[in-house]
């Protein structure tokens, strides 16, 4: 195939720099959105670009941001999990039921709501997964069954009642009022964060040249551990740069969002530098291949429908620490949200190719557009036409960014 | 001398259908043993019992002259015996790295060790002379040769003893085919054991010392390549019917 010569140069440069295209294109489409919305809304009080805005949508994205980590893998691996936002109101119902006094709920303390709702999550999750691995059903049955249930059961369990107000220790999940670590400790996360990129970076590199691998030029080394380090430090300036009302204090990092962000780490770390992560690929590019080189691959999956039930459960504490109060629809339609996060940010539904990185790009650019266009005062019928749009014109640059690359 | 793998009388059914009907065949250190037959007369499936994917209802099979219980892959590579599948078996969306180590990957802790997986990963591709730029790229984006020198590095690596070749040329251009031609003479003189799948008979008759041909599940018959000719070979896969003057084949060829 004749390539233009700057676009082939282009394309070097971009290989060099050792970054995933899609991830690229991500940071670029998310750039380009931000830029477009504040002058869009440069004339009103609450601009996009603003702290108390930013501050906003890393809250609102944190509960779909700890759930997409976990929808990679299961669509890496060639499954769907449609019961997520289900498995979120449930579990999110169940731990309201734990704590809240009686006689709504049974007075339980608030960690051990926490817990036994991760538990539940991960066993809900599991019970899926034995069925698509072990007995061939297709996830997309059986996690629909499980949307259904779950749904329900949620109702079921409370009578149909709302539940609540939960324990002020647990709120803080929630990234309430109580719910930020403050100016000192977003402070010191963000400055460990950044002694550990370039750290990783610096030991990665004199390893690798020590062994005698190729490692990438120096300038690209610079370049995207340079970018991460600002990231991190506009990050931790916005963070803090959003008071409590009528004061100068600052409120930091919110709780949810430290939490989501340590997930994904987590996530990203298992899928790149484990047998687990390396084996959910393997089984998402050739199941037969996975198989004959000797993977079990029936309890990595029922591992992966695990996970996942661990995180909607956890996504579910989240939500419901940040209403106070848990409805039986909390969480409902929250499934198509996760998986459209995960698609636009890269992962393909054909299974085998999904980063971490880009389905936390595409969930954060998915709650860019919602926040932008609620700032713009745009109905919520617009809102998800346009959202529509932007899926549907993921999912073909994903699919032409597929067949080129073959 | 002791076979390096015997199976004895193994019989497989699926449902209605006699896929292996007391099937024997064996191999010895050093030797390629090529099996032709029709598509359905039970090649891949005798090679997938032997490969621990099927395991057959009946029969034997000696390793070393001890009998063994294949019933995984894993049981057949902890005896030493490496398949590399018709359709290559790569997970075409991992690099070669991953793929030369797949299902067992060496790790530090819970960490993948990726430097010395990739070290390893150059040290043995490069012995078999197949030039690959980047280990680091999916093999999805690799030449067929390529991708059959990973499979075959993947073999080659946890040190092979028996090697089932299924098809191993089916994919390749003429330079290529030669080249598994040259890699197969060269592993035949370290002692390892192959049985070669092939419908290409001009490849069997290079490399192959003894031929099995099957039919319908059973064998037909074991012969010593030089006492055949082609068209005894085809009288074989059509027909089912040995060649008048060829010698019973259990051993391998006498040498001098």
């Amino acid at each position: 195939m004749q390539m233009h010569s700057a676009t082939r140069a282009r394309l070097d440069l971009i290989s060099s720099l050792g970054v995933d295209v899609r991830v690229l294109t991500m940071l670029v489409v998310l750039a380009v959105v931000w830029v477009v919305f504040q002058i869009l809304t440069l004339n009103q009080p609450g601009q996009f670009l603003s702290p108390q805005n930013l501050w906003n949508l890393s809250v609102q994205t944190a509960v779909v941001g700890i759930m997409v980590g976990g929808m990679v893998l299961v669509i890496v691996a060639r499954q769907i999990d449609l019961s997520v936002g289900s498995v979120l109101g449930f579990t999110g119902m169940i731990m309201a039921l734990i704590q809240t006094v009686p006689p709504l709920g049974w007075g339980g303390h608030w960690a051990l709501a926490l817990l036994a709702g991760l538990l539940l999550g991960a066993l809900i999750g599991a019970f899926q997964g034995y069925w698509v691995a072990y007995w061939g059903v297709p996830a997309f049955v059986v996690t629909l069954a499980g949307l259904l249930i779950f749904r329900n059961a949620t109702f079921i369990v409370a009578s149909g009642r709302t539940i609540g107000p939960l324990d002020d220790n647990f709120k803080v999940l929630g990234g309430g009022l109580n719910g930020s670590i403050g100016e000192f400790w977003t402070w010191v996360v963000g400055l460990l964060v950044m002694v550990y990129i370039v750290y990783q970076a610096l030991s990665n590199r004199s390893r690798r040249l020590k062994n005698g691998l190729p490692v990438r030029p120096l300038w690209a080394e610079v370049v995207v551990n340079g970018f991460l380090v600002l990231v991190v430090l506009a990050f931790v300036l916005v963070m803090n740069a959003f008071p409590y009302p009528g004061t100068n204090t600052p409120r930091g990092m919110p709780v949810p969002v430290l939490i989501t962000l340590a997930v994904l780490f987590a996530l990203n770390w298992v899928a790149l530098n484990t047998r687990f992560g390396r084996y959910v690929f393997a089984i998402g590019g050739n199941p037969e291949a996975a198989l004959l080189a000797g993977i079990n691959v029936k309890r990595t999956l029922v591992a992966v429908f695990a996970l996942m039930g661990v995180l909607a459960a956890l996504a579910g504490a989240v939500q419901a620490a940040r209403l106070n109060f848990v409805t039986n629809s909390m969480g409902n339609l929250l499934e198509l949200d996760v998986i459209a996060a995960a698609v636009i940010g890269g992962t393909a539904l054909s299974g085998g190719s999904g980063t971490i990185v880009g389905a936390a790009l595409g969930a954060l650019l998915m709650s860019s557009l919602r926040s932008g266009m609620v700032l713009m005062g745009l109905p919520t019928e617009w809102q998800n036409v346009v959202l529509g749009l932007v899926l549907l014109a993921a999912v073909i640059w994903n699919s032409v960014y597929l067949r080129n690359r073959r | 001398m002791t076979p390096l793998v015997e199976m004895r009388n193994i019989c497989l059914r699926f449902g209605g259908n006699q896929a292996l009907d007391n099937v024997s065949v064996n191999l010895y250190p050093g030797e390629v043993v090529g099996l032709l037959g029709h598509n359905g007369a039970g090649k891949s499936t005798l090679i997938k019992v032997l490969s621990g994917a099927y395991q057959a209802d009946s029969g034997q099979i000696r390793v070393d002259g001890r009998e063994v219980q294949i019933r995984s892959p894993q049981d057949a590579q902890a005896l030493g015996i490496e398949t590399i599948y018709q359709n290559l078996a790569l997970a075409d969306n991992l690099d070669a790295v991953a793929n030369v180590f797949l299902g067992r990957e060496k790790v530090r802790g819970i960490r993948l060790d990726e430097d010395f997986m990739e070290l390893e990963a150059r040290k043995t591709l490069d012995r078999l002379r197949v030039k690959i730029p980047s280990l680091r790229v999916p093999v999805a984006q690799m030449s067929g040769g390529q991708r059959q020198t990973v499979a075959i590095g993947r073999a080659l690596y946890f040190k092979a003893r028996c090697l089932i070749m299924d098809e191993p040329t089916a994919a390749l251009g003429p330079e290529e085919t030669a080249k598994v031609g040259e890699l197969i003479k060269a592993l035949k003189a370290e002692g390892v054991g192959i049985f070669l799948i092939s419908h290409d008979l001009h490849d069997v008759f290079d490399l192959a010392d003894r031929i099995t041909v099957m039919k319908n599940g059973r064998v037909v018959g074991t012969v010593y390549t030089q006492d055949v000719s082609h068209d005894d070979v085809l009288g074989m896969i059509i027909g089912g019917v040995m060649p008048k003057n060829a010698r019973p084949a259990q051993t391998p060829l006498p040498t001098g």
